[in-house]
């Protein structure tokens, strides 16, 4: 296939204005000296859009999706409405750049603001960016901004913050004289005494995650009094669905709100491209790293969106930039926004109730399982940890191949945690699938 | 517009749930509870999808508009790379999927994907390995900066600095300092290439890497590359290749033959995958045989039943630094675009792409400054300081396209030129469009000569007008509330 709009014509008549009398379209390559052209381009010739989409069609059914899904760990299954699907297919928006000249992207720089103001509704922050690559570099970035406030250099990670988060931070800070230190995993609530004991001025920040990577929900309330007491800021990674009903971070008085919104109308693809959302108080928005979108007006009085804050960004900092970080995930967002507005005030508050609700009722049916042991050393959301009687991983593989994802297993990140499993319950899981959950589990424990 | 909050009216609602069919009721105590409802929107699906419609209506974008946006390479997506992105089996695959024991027959289609998109991209720069991980291309330059430092630290050499050219993009000092290093910035000389008695002077054994774009922002090839790279090594000192222009050279010179350590693209520019209004992206990061230990985890791998697996075990790696294997879908659409185009159609993207900027070039070069008119690659720079005395500076030039329908070049960028216009057209444009813009920038050329105040009122056409940039930023209105 070729999507070049060229005849044989136009190339010979271009040439020749510019001078290339052989004709030959290698020649517009003269300025890289022969002996530094490329040794070997062993690539495959191309093919029809008939024989890429088959081939491409069959690769996919390698892949096998319809299993039943119990599988969460940060990345949920929600239903996505079609409109979702149908705004972002929209050419006018996904195939638009950055919004740098903004009389020729109001759409987009309008929907950003639209985004951040419905980030800040739903965490109850007052300012949001126009997003971040996903919700582990949302944290980094967060980790980093706290630094740069506080001119600290110390930061505490509490032990129910996702393990793929924590490993991710470590990584991006190695090089760094950051001192990261860590409360011990509670697969209950955030261990106050523990973060007492490492709390002082030299702490820079406090890394909570509600609820917790082990569904636990927690009120930060009284961390966040403590953390500020000692001059600390306070992050909290948090669960976009879970805020239909749950405590907002503003309400625990954290500064910085960040998180993974995936479950906003993002399909699971694999990992990626998800996003990564930022919301904080306002004293910390000129502090905040990426785009944002400020409203304002134009010659004509009329109200219009541009890019603001550029100065803090790394096309005019460089070195000296909040941050490196150069594009947002505008598409991303823009199915995020199209999601909060359709399903909307009310029905924000009903998919919160039915997770909830359904994962207590997974729980319950689970409970009735011999040998397994549901943990319930505080209240959760959609995800909850249970204790099993044999090795989580072969169970997991024997509901694998009855057609059930069942959860994630601990052991994979916590070697006290091997007979622990995590499971995650959307509203798009029914009653009879649940039932059906149970009665495969029971059989592959004991049938 | 009025705004999404305007249209909204309590109990209307876009999306029906269905019941509830679970016989329970999930009791948390008040005090974990928000004590009022987030104020999200109650539309209804009509109202939100006339409502984001309009709102696309108001932008320039690749489909309805010629858009030359230097650095940015705005080229036509081709539309059954989305179709393939949406297959159901790519697009719903959880991503811990393959991290279950017998979890692994689950992914191997995407897995594949992975594996085969690394392989083609070690082909298409002539480097060892590929990770597909890092999520933009700022993201890829962070990721090798951080193996660089991790290579550097294994070897237990004391490196402090990143040597990077004025010209470079923002982004390459800003994330070689995030990764704990200072950099050292050396100018550009007559010929719009780093100036080599500069480097010289600057290079050390203190130095960890060379950043360098090639061809640079301005479009020019740096012949002398390869005595850079020699130099730098001899220092041992490693040679990073920002892939932002790797368009221009597919199939002509591969970073890997340069003398390149550790390379990032963005798919998003080369390989086509869509803008989507400012990201997704996706940055992976190929290395050379010295630097495969220091890669993320995890590593895709070919068993020798044919069948792929995930590697999450390398005692050297940086570690994490995207929570699985990157934008899947971003890397699918660029490895169905390779798919597609072949070795003959990416060389022909090439081709195309360079022709067309210098066709565009000499046709300009009469009415505007061309600080470095040597012969260019897939873009090159003009300047308006022959416009701006007579006060039509380079943002007034672009108001004027806009209300032509043209989405303006990239403007002030690099800081090394004045009044500077950065000026990419892409393979994907025809001669005929090509002969508009330059009929259009002819006539805005003249009209400067003779009617300079004119341009203080453009754009006229646009749904906006000039918005003021310092209001914004003194009031800081960033969310409805």
């Amino acid at each position: 296939m070729t999507y070049i709009p060229l005849s044989e014509k136009d190339r010979k008549d271009m040439l020749e204005a510019i001078g290339i009398k052989s004709g030959k379209m290698d020649d517009l390559f003269k300025c890289i000296p022969s002996e530094l052209r490329a040794k070997s381009f062993n690539i495959e010739p191309g093919r029809s859009e008939l024989e890429t989409e088959k081939y491409f069609r069959d690769l996919s059914k390698k892949n096998i999706t319809d299993l039943v899904c119990f599988l969460g760990g940060g990345f949920y299954d929600h239903y996505i409405p079609a409109a979702v699907d149908a705004i972002v297919s929209r050419p006018e928006f996904y195939t638009a750049y950055t919004p740098y000249q903004p009389e020729a992207s109001q759409g987009t720089l309008q929907a950003i603001y639209e985004y951040q103001s419905c980030i800040c509704r739903l965490t109850g922050m007052d300012a949001s960016n126009a997003s971040l690559y996903d919700g582990g570099t949302a944290l980094y970035e967060a980790a980093m901004m706290a630094l740069r406030v506080t001119g600290r250099n110390k930061i505490i990670m509490d032990g129910g913050v996702s393990p793929i988060y924590r490993k991710m931070l470590y990584s991006y800070t190695k090089n760094l004289s950051i001192e990261f230190v860590e409360t011990p995993p509670a697969h209950g609530q955030s261990d106050r005494d523990e973060i007492a004991k490492y709390l002082d001025d030299k702490t820079a920040a406090i890394i909570l995650q509600n609820p917790n990577f082990f569904g636990a929900i927690d009120d930060h309330t009284d961390i966040a009094e403590k953390c500020h007491a000692a001059g600390a800021l306070v992050i909290e990674s948090v669960y976009p669905i879970s805020l239909g009903v749950l405590k907002t971070p503003r309400e625990m008085n954290v500064d910085i709100a960040t998180g993974e919104g995936q479950s906003l109308g993002i399909p699971l693809s694999f990992g990626g491209p998800y996003l990564g959302f930022m919301a904080v108080k306002k004293e910390l928005i000129r502090k905040m790293p990426g785009r944002i979108v400020g409203a304002t007006e134009d010659l004509d009085g009329r109200r219009s969106y541009v890019l603001t804050l550029q100065t803090r960004e790394q096309h005019i900092r460089r070195e000296k930039a909040t941050s490196n970080i150069c594009s947002n995930e505008a598409l991303c967002a823009l199915r995020a926004l199209v999601y909060m507005c359709l399903v909307g005030r009310e029905g924000f508050k009903e998919i919160a109730s039915l997770c909830m609700d359904k994962a207590e009722y997974a729980k319950q049916k689970l409970e009735g399982i011999k040998g397994v042991e549901v943990k319930r050393s505080a209240p959760t959301f959609n995800e909850f940890i249970i204790r099993l009687p044999k090795d989580p991983n072969v169970v997991i593989g024997k509901m694998i191949e009855r057609g059930i994802t069942p959860g994630f297993p601990l052991g994979r990140y916590y070697d006290d945690l091997k007979d622990y499993m995590l499971i995650a319950v959307t509203e798009k899981r029914t009653k009879r699938e649940i039932d059906v959950f149970a009665a495969v589990l029971e059989e592959v424990l004991w049938g | 517009m009025g705004m999404i909050f305007e249209v909204s009216k309590q109990g209307k609602r876009g999306v029906t749930l269905p019941g509830k069919d679970v016989p329970v009721s999930s009791e948390v105590p008040k005090g974990y509870l928000r004590s009022k409802e987030a104020g999200l929107p109650s539309v209804s699906e009509p109202e939100a999808v006339r409502h984001f419609t309009s709102l696309s209506n108001k932008n320039f974008n690749v489909d309805s508009n010629f858009y030359p946006l230097g650095s940015c390479t705005m080229k036509y997506n081709p539309k059954i790379t989305e179709k393939v992105a949406n297959f159901e089996r790519f697009s719903s695959l959880h991503p811990l999927a393959p991290q279950l024991i017998k979890g692994g027959r689950l992914a191997q289609g995407s897995l594949e994907v992975l594996y085969e998109t690394e392989k083609a991209l070690c082909e298409i720069t002539g480097m060892d390995e590929f990770t597909t991980q890092p999520m933009a291309g700022a993201h890829g330059e962070l990721t090798g900066i951080m193996m660089i430092a991790a290579y550097h630290s294994h070897k237990k050499n004391k490196k402090k600095y990143v040597i990077i050219p004025d010209s470079g993009h923002g982004t390459n000092p800003a994330s070689a300092a995030i990764a704990g290093y200072e950099v050292k910035s050396i100018r550009s000389n007559d010929e719009g290439i780093m100036d080599m008695d500069e480097f010289k002077k600057h290079l050390s054994q203190e130095v960890a890497a060379v950043m360098l774009t090639c061809p640079n922002t301005l479009g020019v090839f740096n012949p002398h590359i390869k005595e850079i790279s020699d130099l730098a090594h001899e220092h041992d000192a490693l040679m990073y290749y920002d892939g932002a222009n790797l368009n221009a050279i597919l199939g002509k010179a591969r970073p890997g033959d340069l003398g390149f350590d550790v390379v990032h693209l963005n798919l998003h520019k080369t390989f086509a995958t869509p803008h989507g209004g400012g990201g997704p992206g996706s940055g992976p990061v190929g290395v050379k045989k010295d630097l495969i230990p220091f890669l993320p985890v995890s590593r895709v791998e070919k068993r020798q039943d044919g069948t792929f697996s995930l590697n999450y075990d390398e005692p050297l790696s940086v570690g994490y630094v995207s929570p699985f294997y990157g934008n899947f879908s971003v890397i699918l659409k660029a490895y169905v675009y390779i798919y597609l185009l072949g070795k003959e159609g990416l060389i022909d993207a090439s081709e195309s792409a360079v022709l067309n900027a210098n066709y565009l070039k000499s046709e300009l070069k009469d009415s505007y400054d061309i600080p470095f008119d040597k012969n260019c690659l897939h873009e090159f720079v003009i300047s308006a300081l022959k416009q701006s005395k007579k006060g039509v500076r380079a943002l007034d030039i672009s108001k004027a396209l806009i209300d032509e329908g043209i989405h303006p070049p990239t403007i002030y960028f690099p800081l090394i030129v004045k009044e500077a216009m950065m000026v990419e057209p892409t393979e994907t444009e025809s001669k005929a469009t090509l002969d508009w813009f330059i009929g259009i920038m002819k006539s805005i050329a003249r009209l400067a000569e003779k009617d300079p105040e004119h341009f203080k009122s453009l754009p006229q056409k646009a749904p906006v007008r000039r918005p003021d940039e310092v209001k914004a930023a003194k009031e800081m209105d960033v969310a409805y509330l």
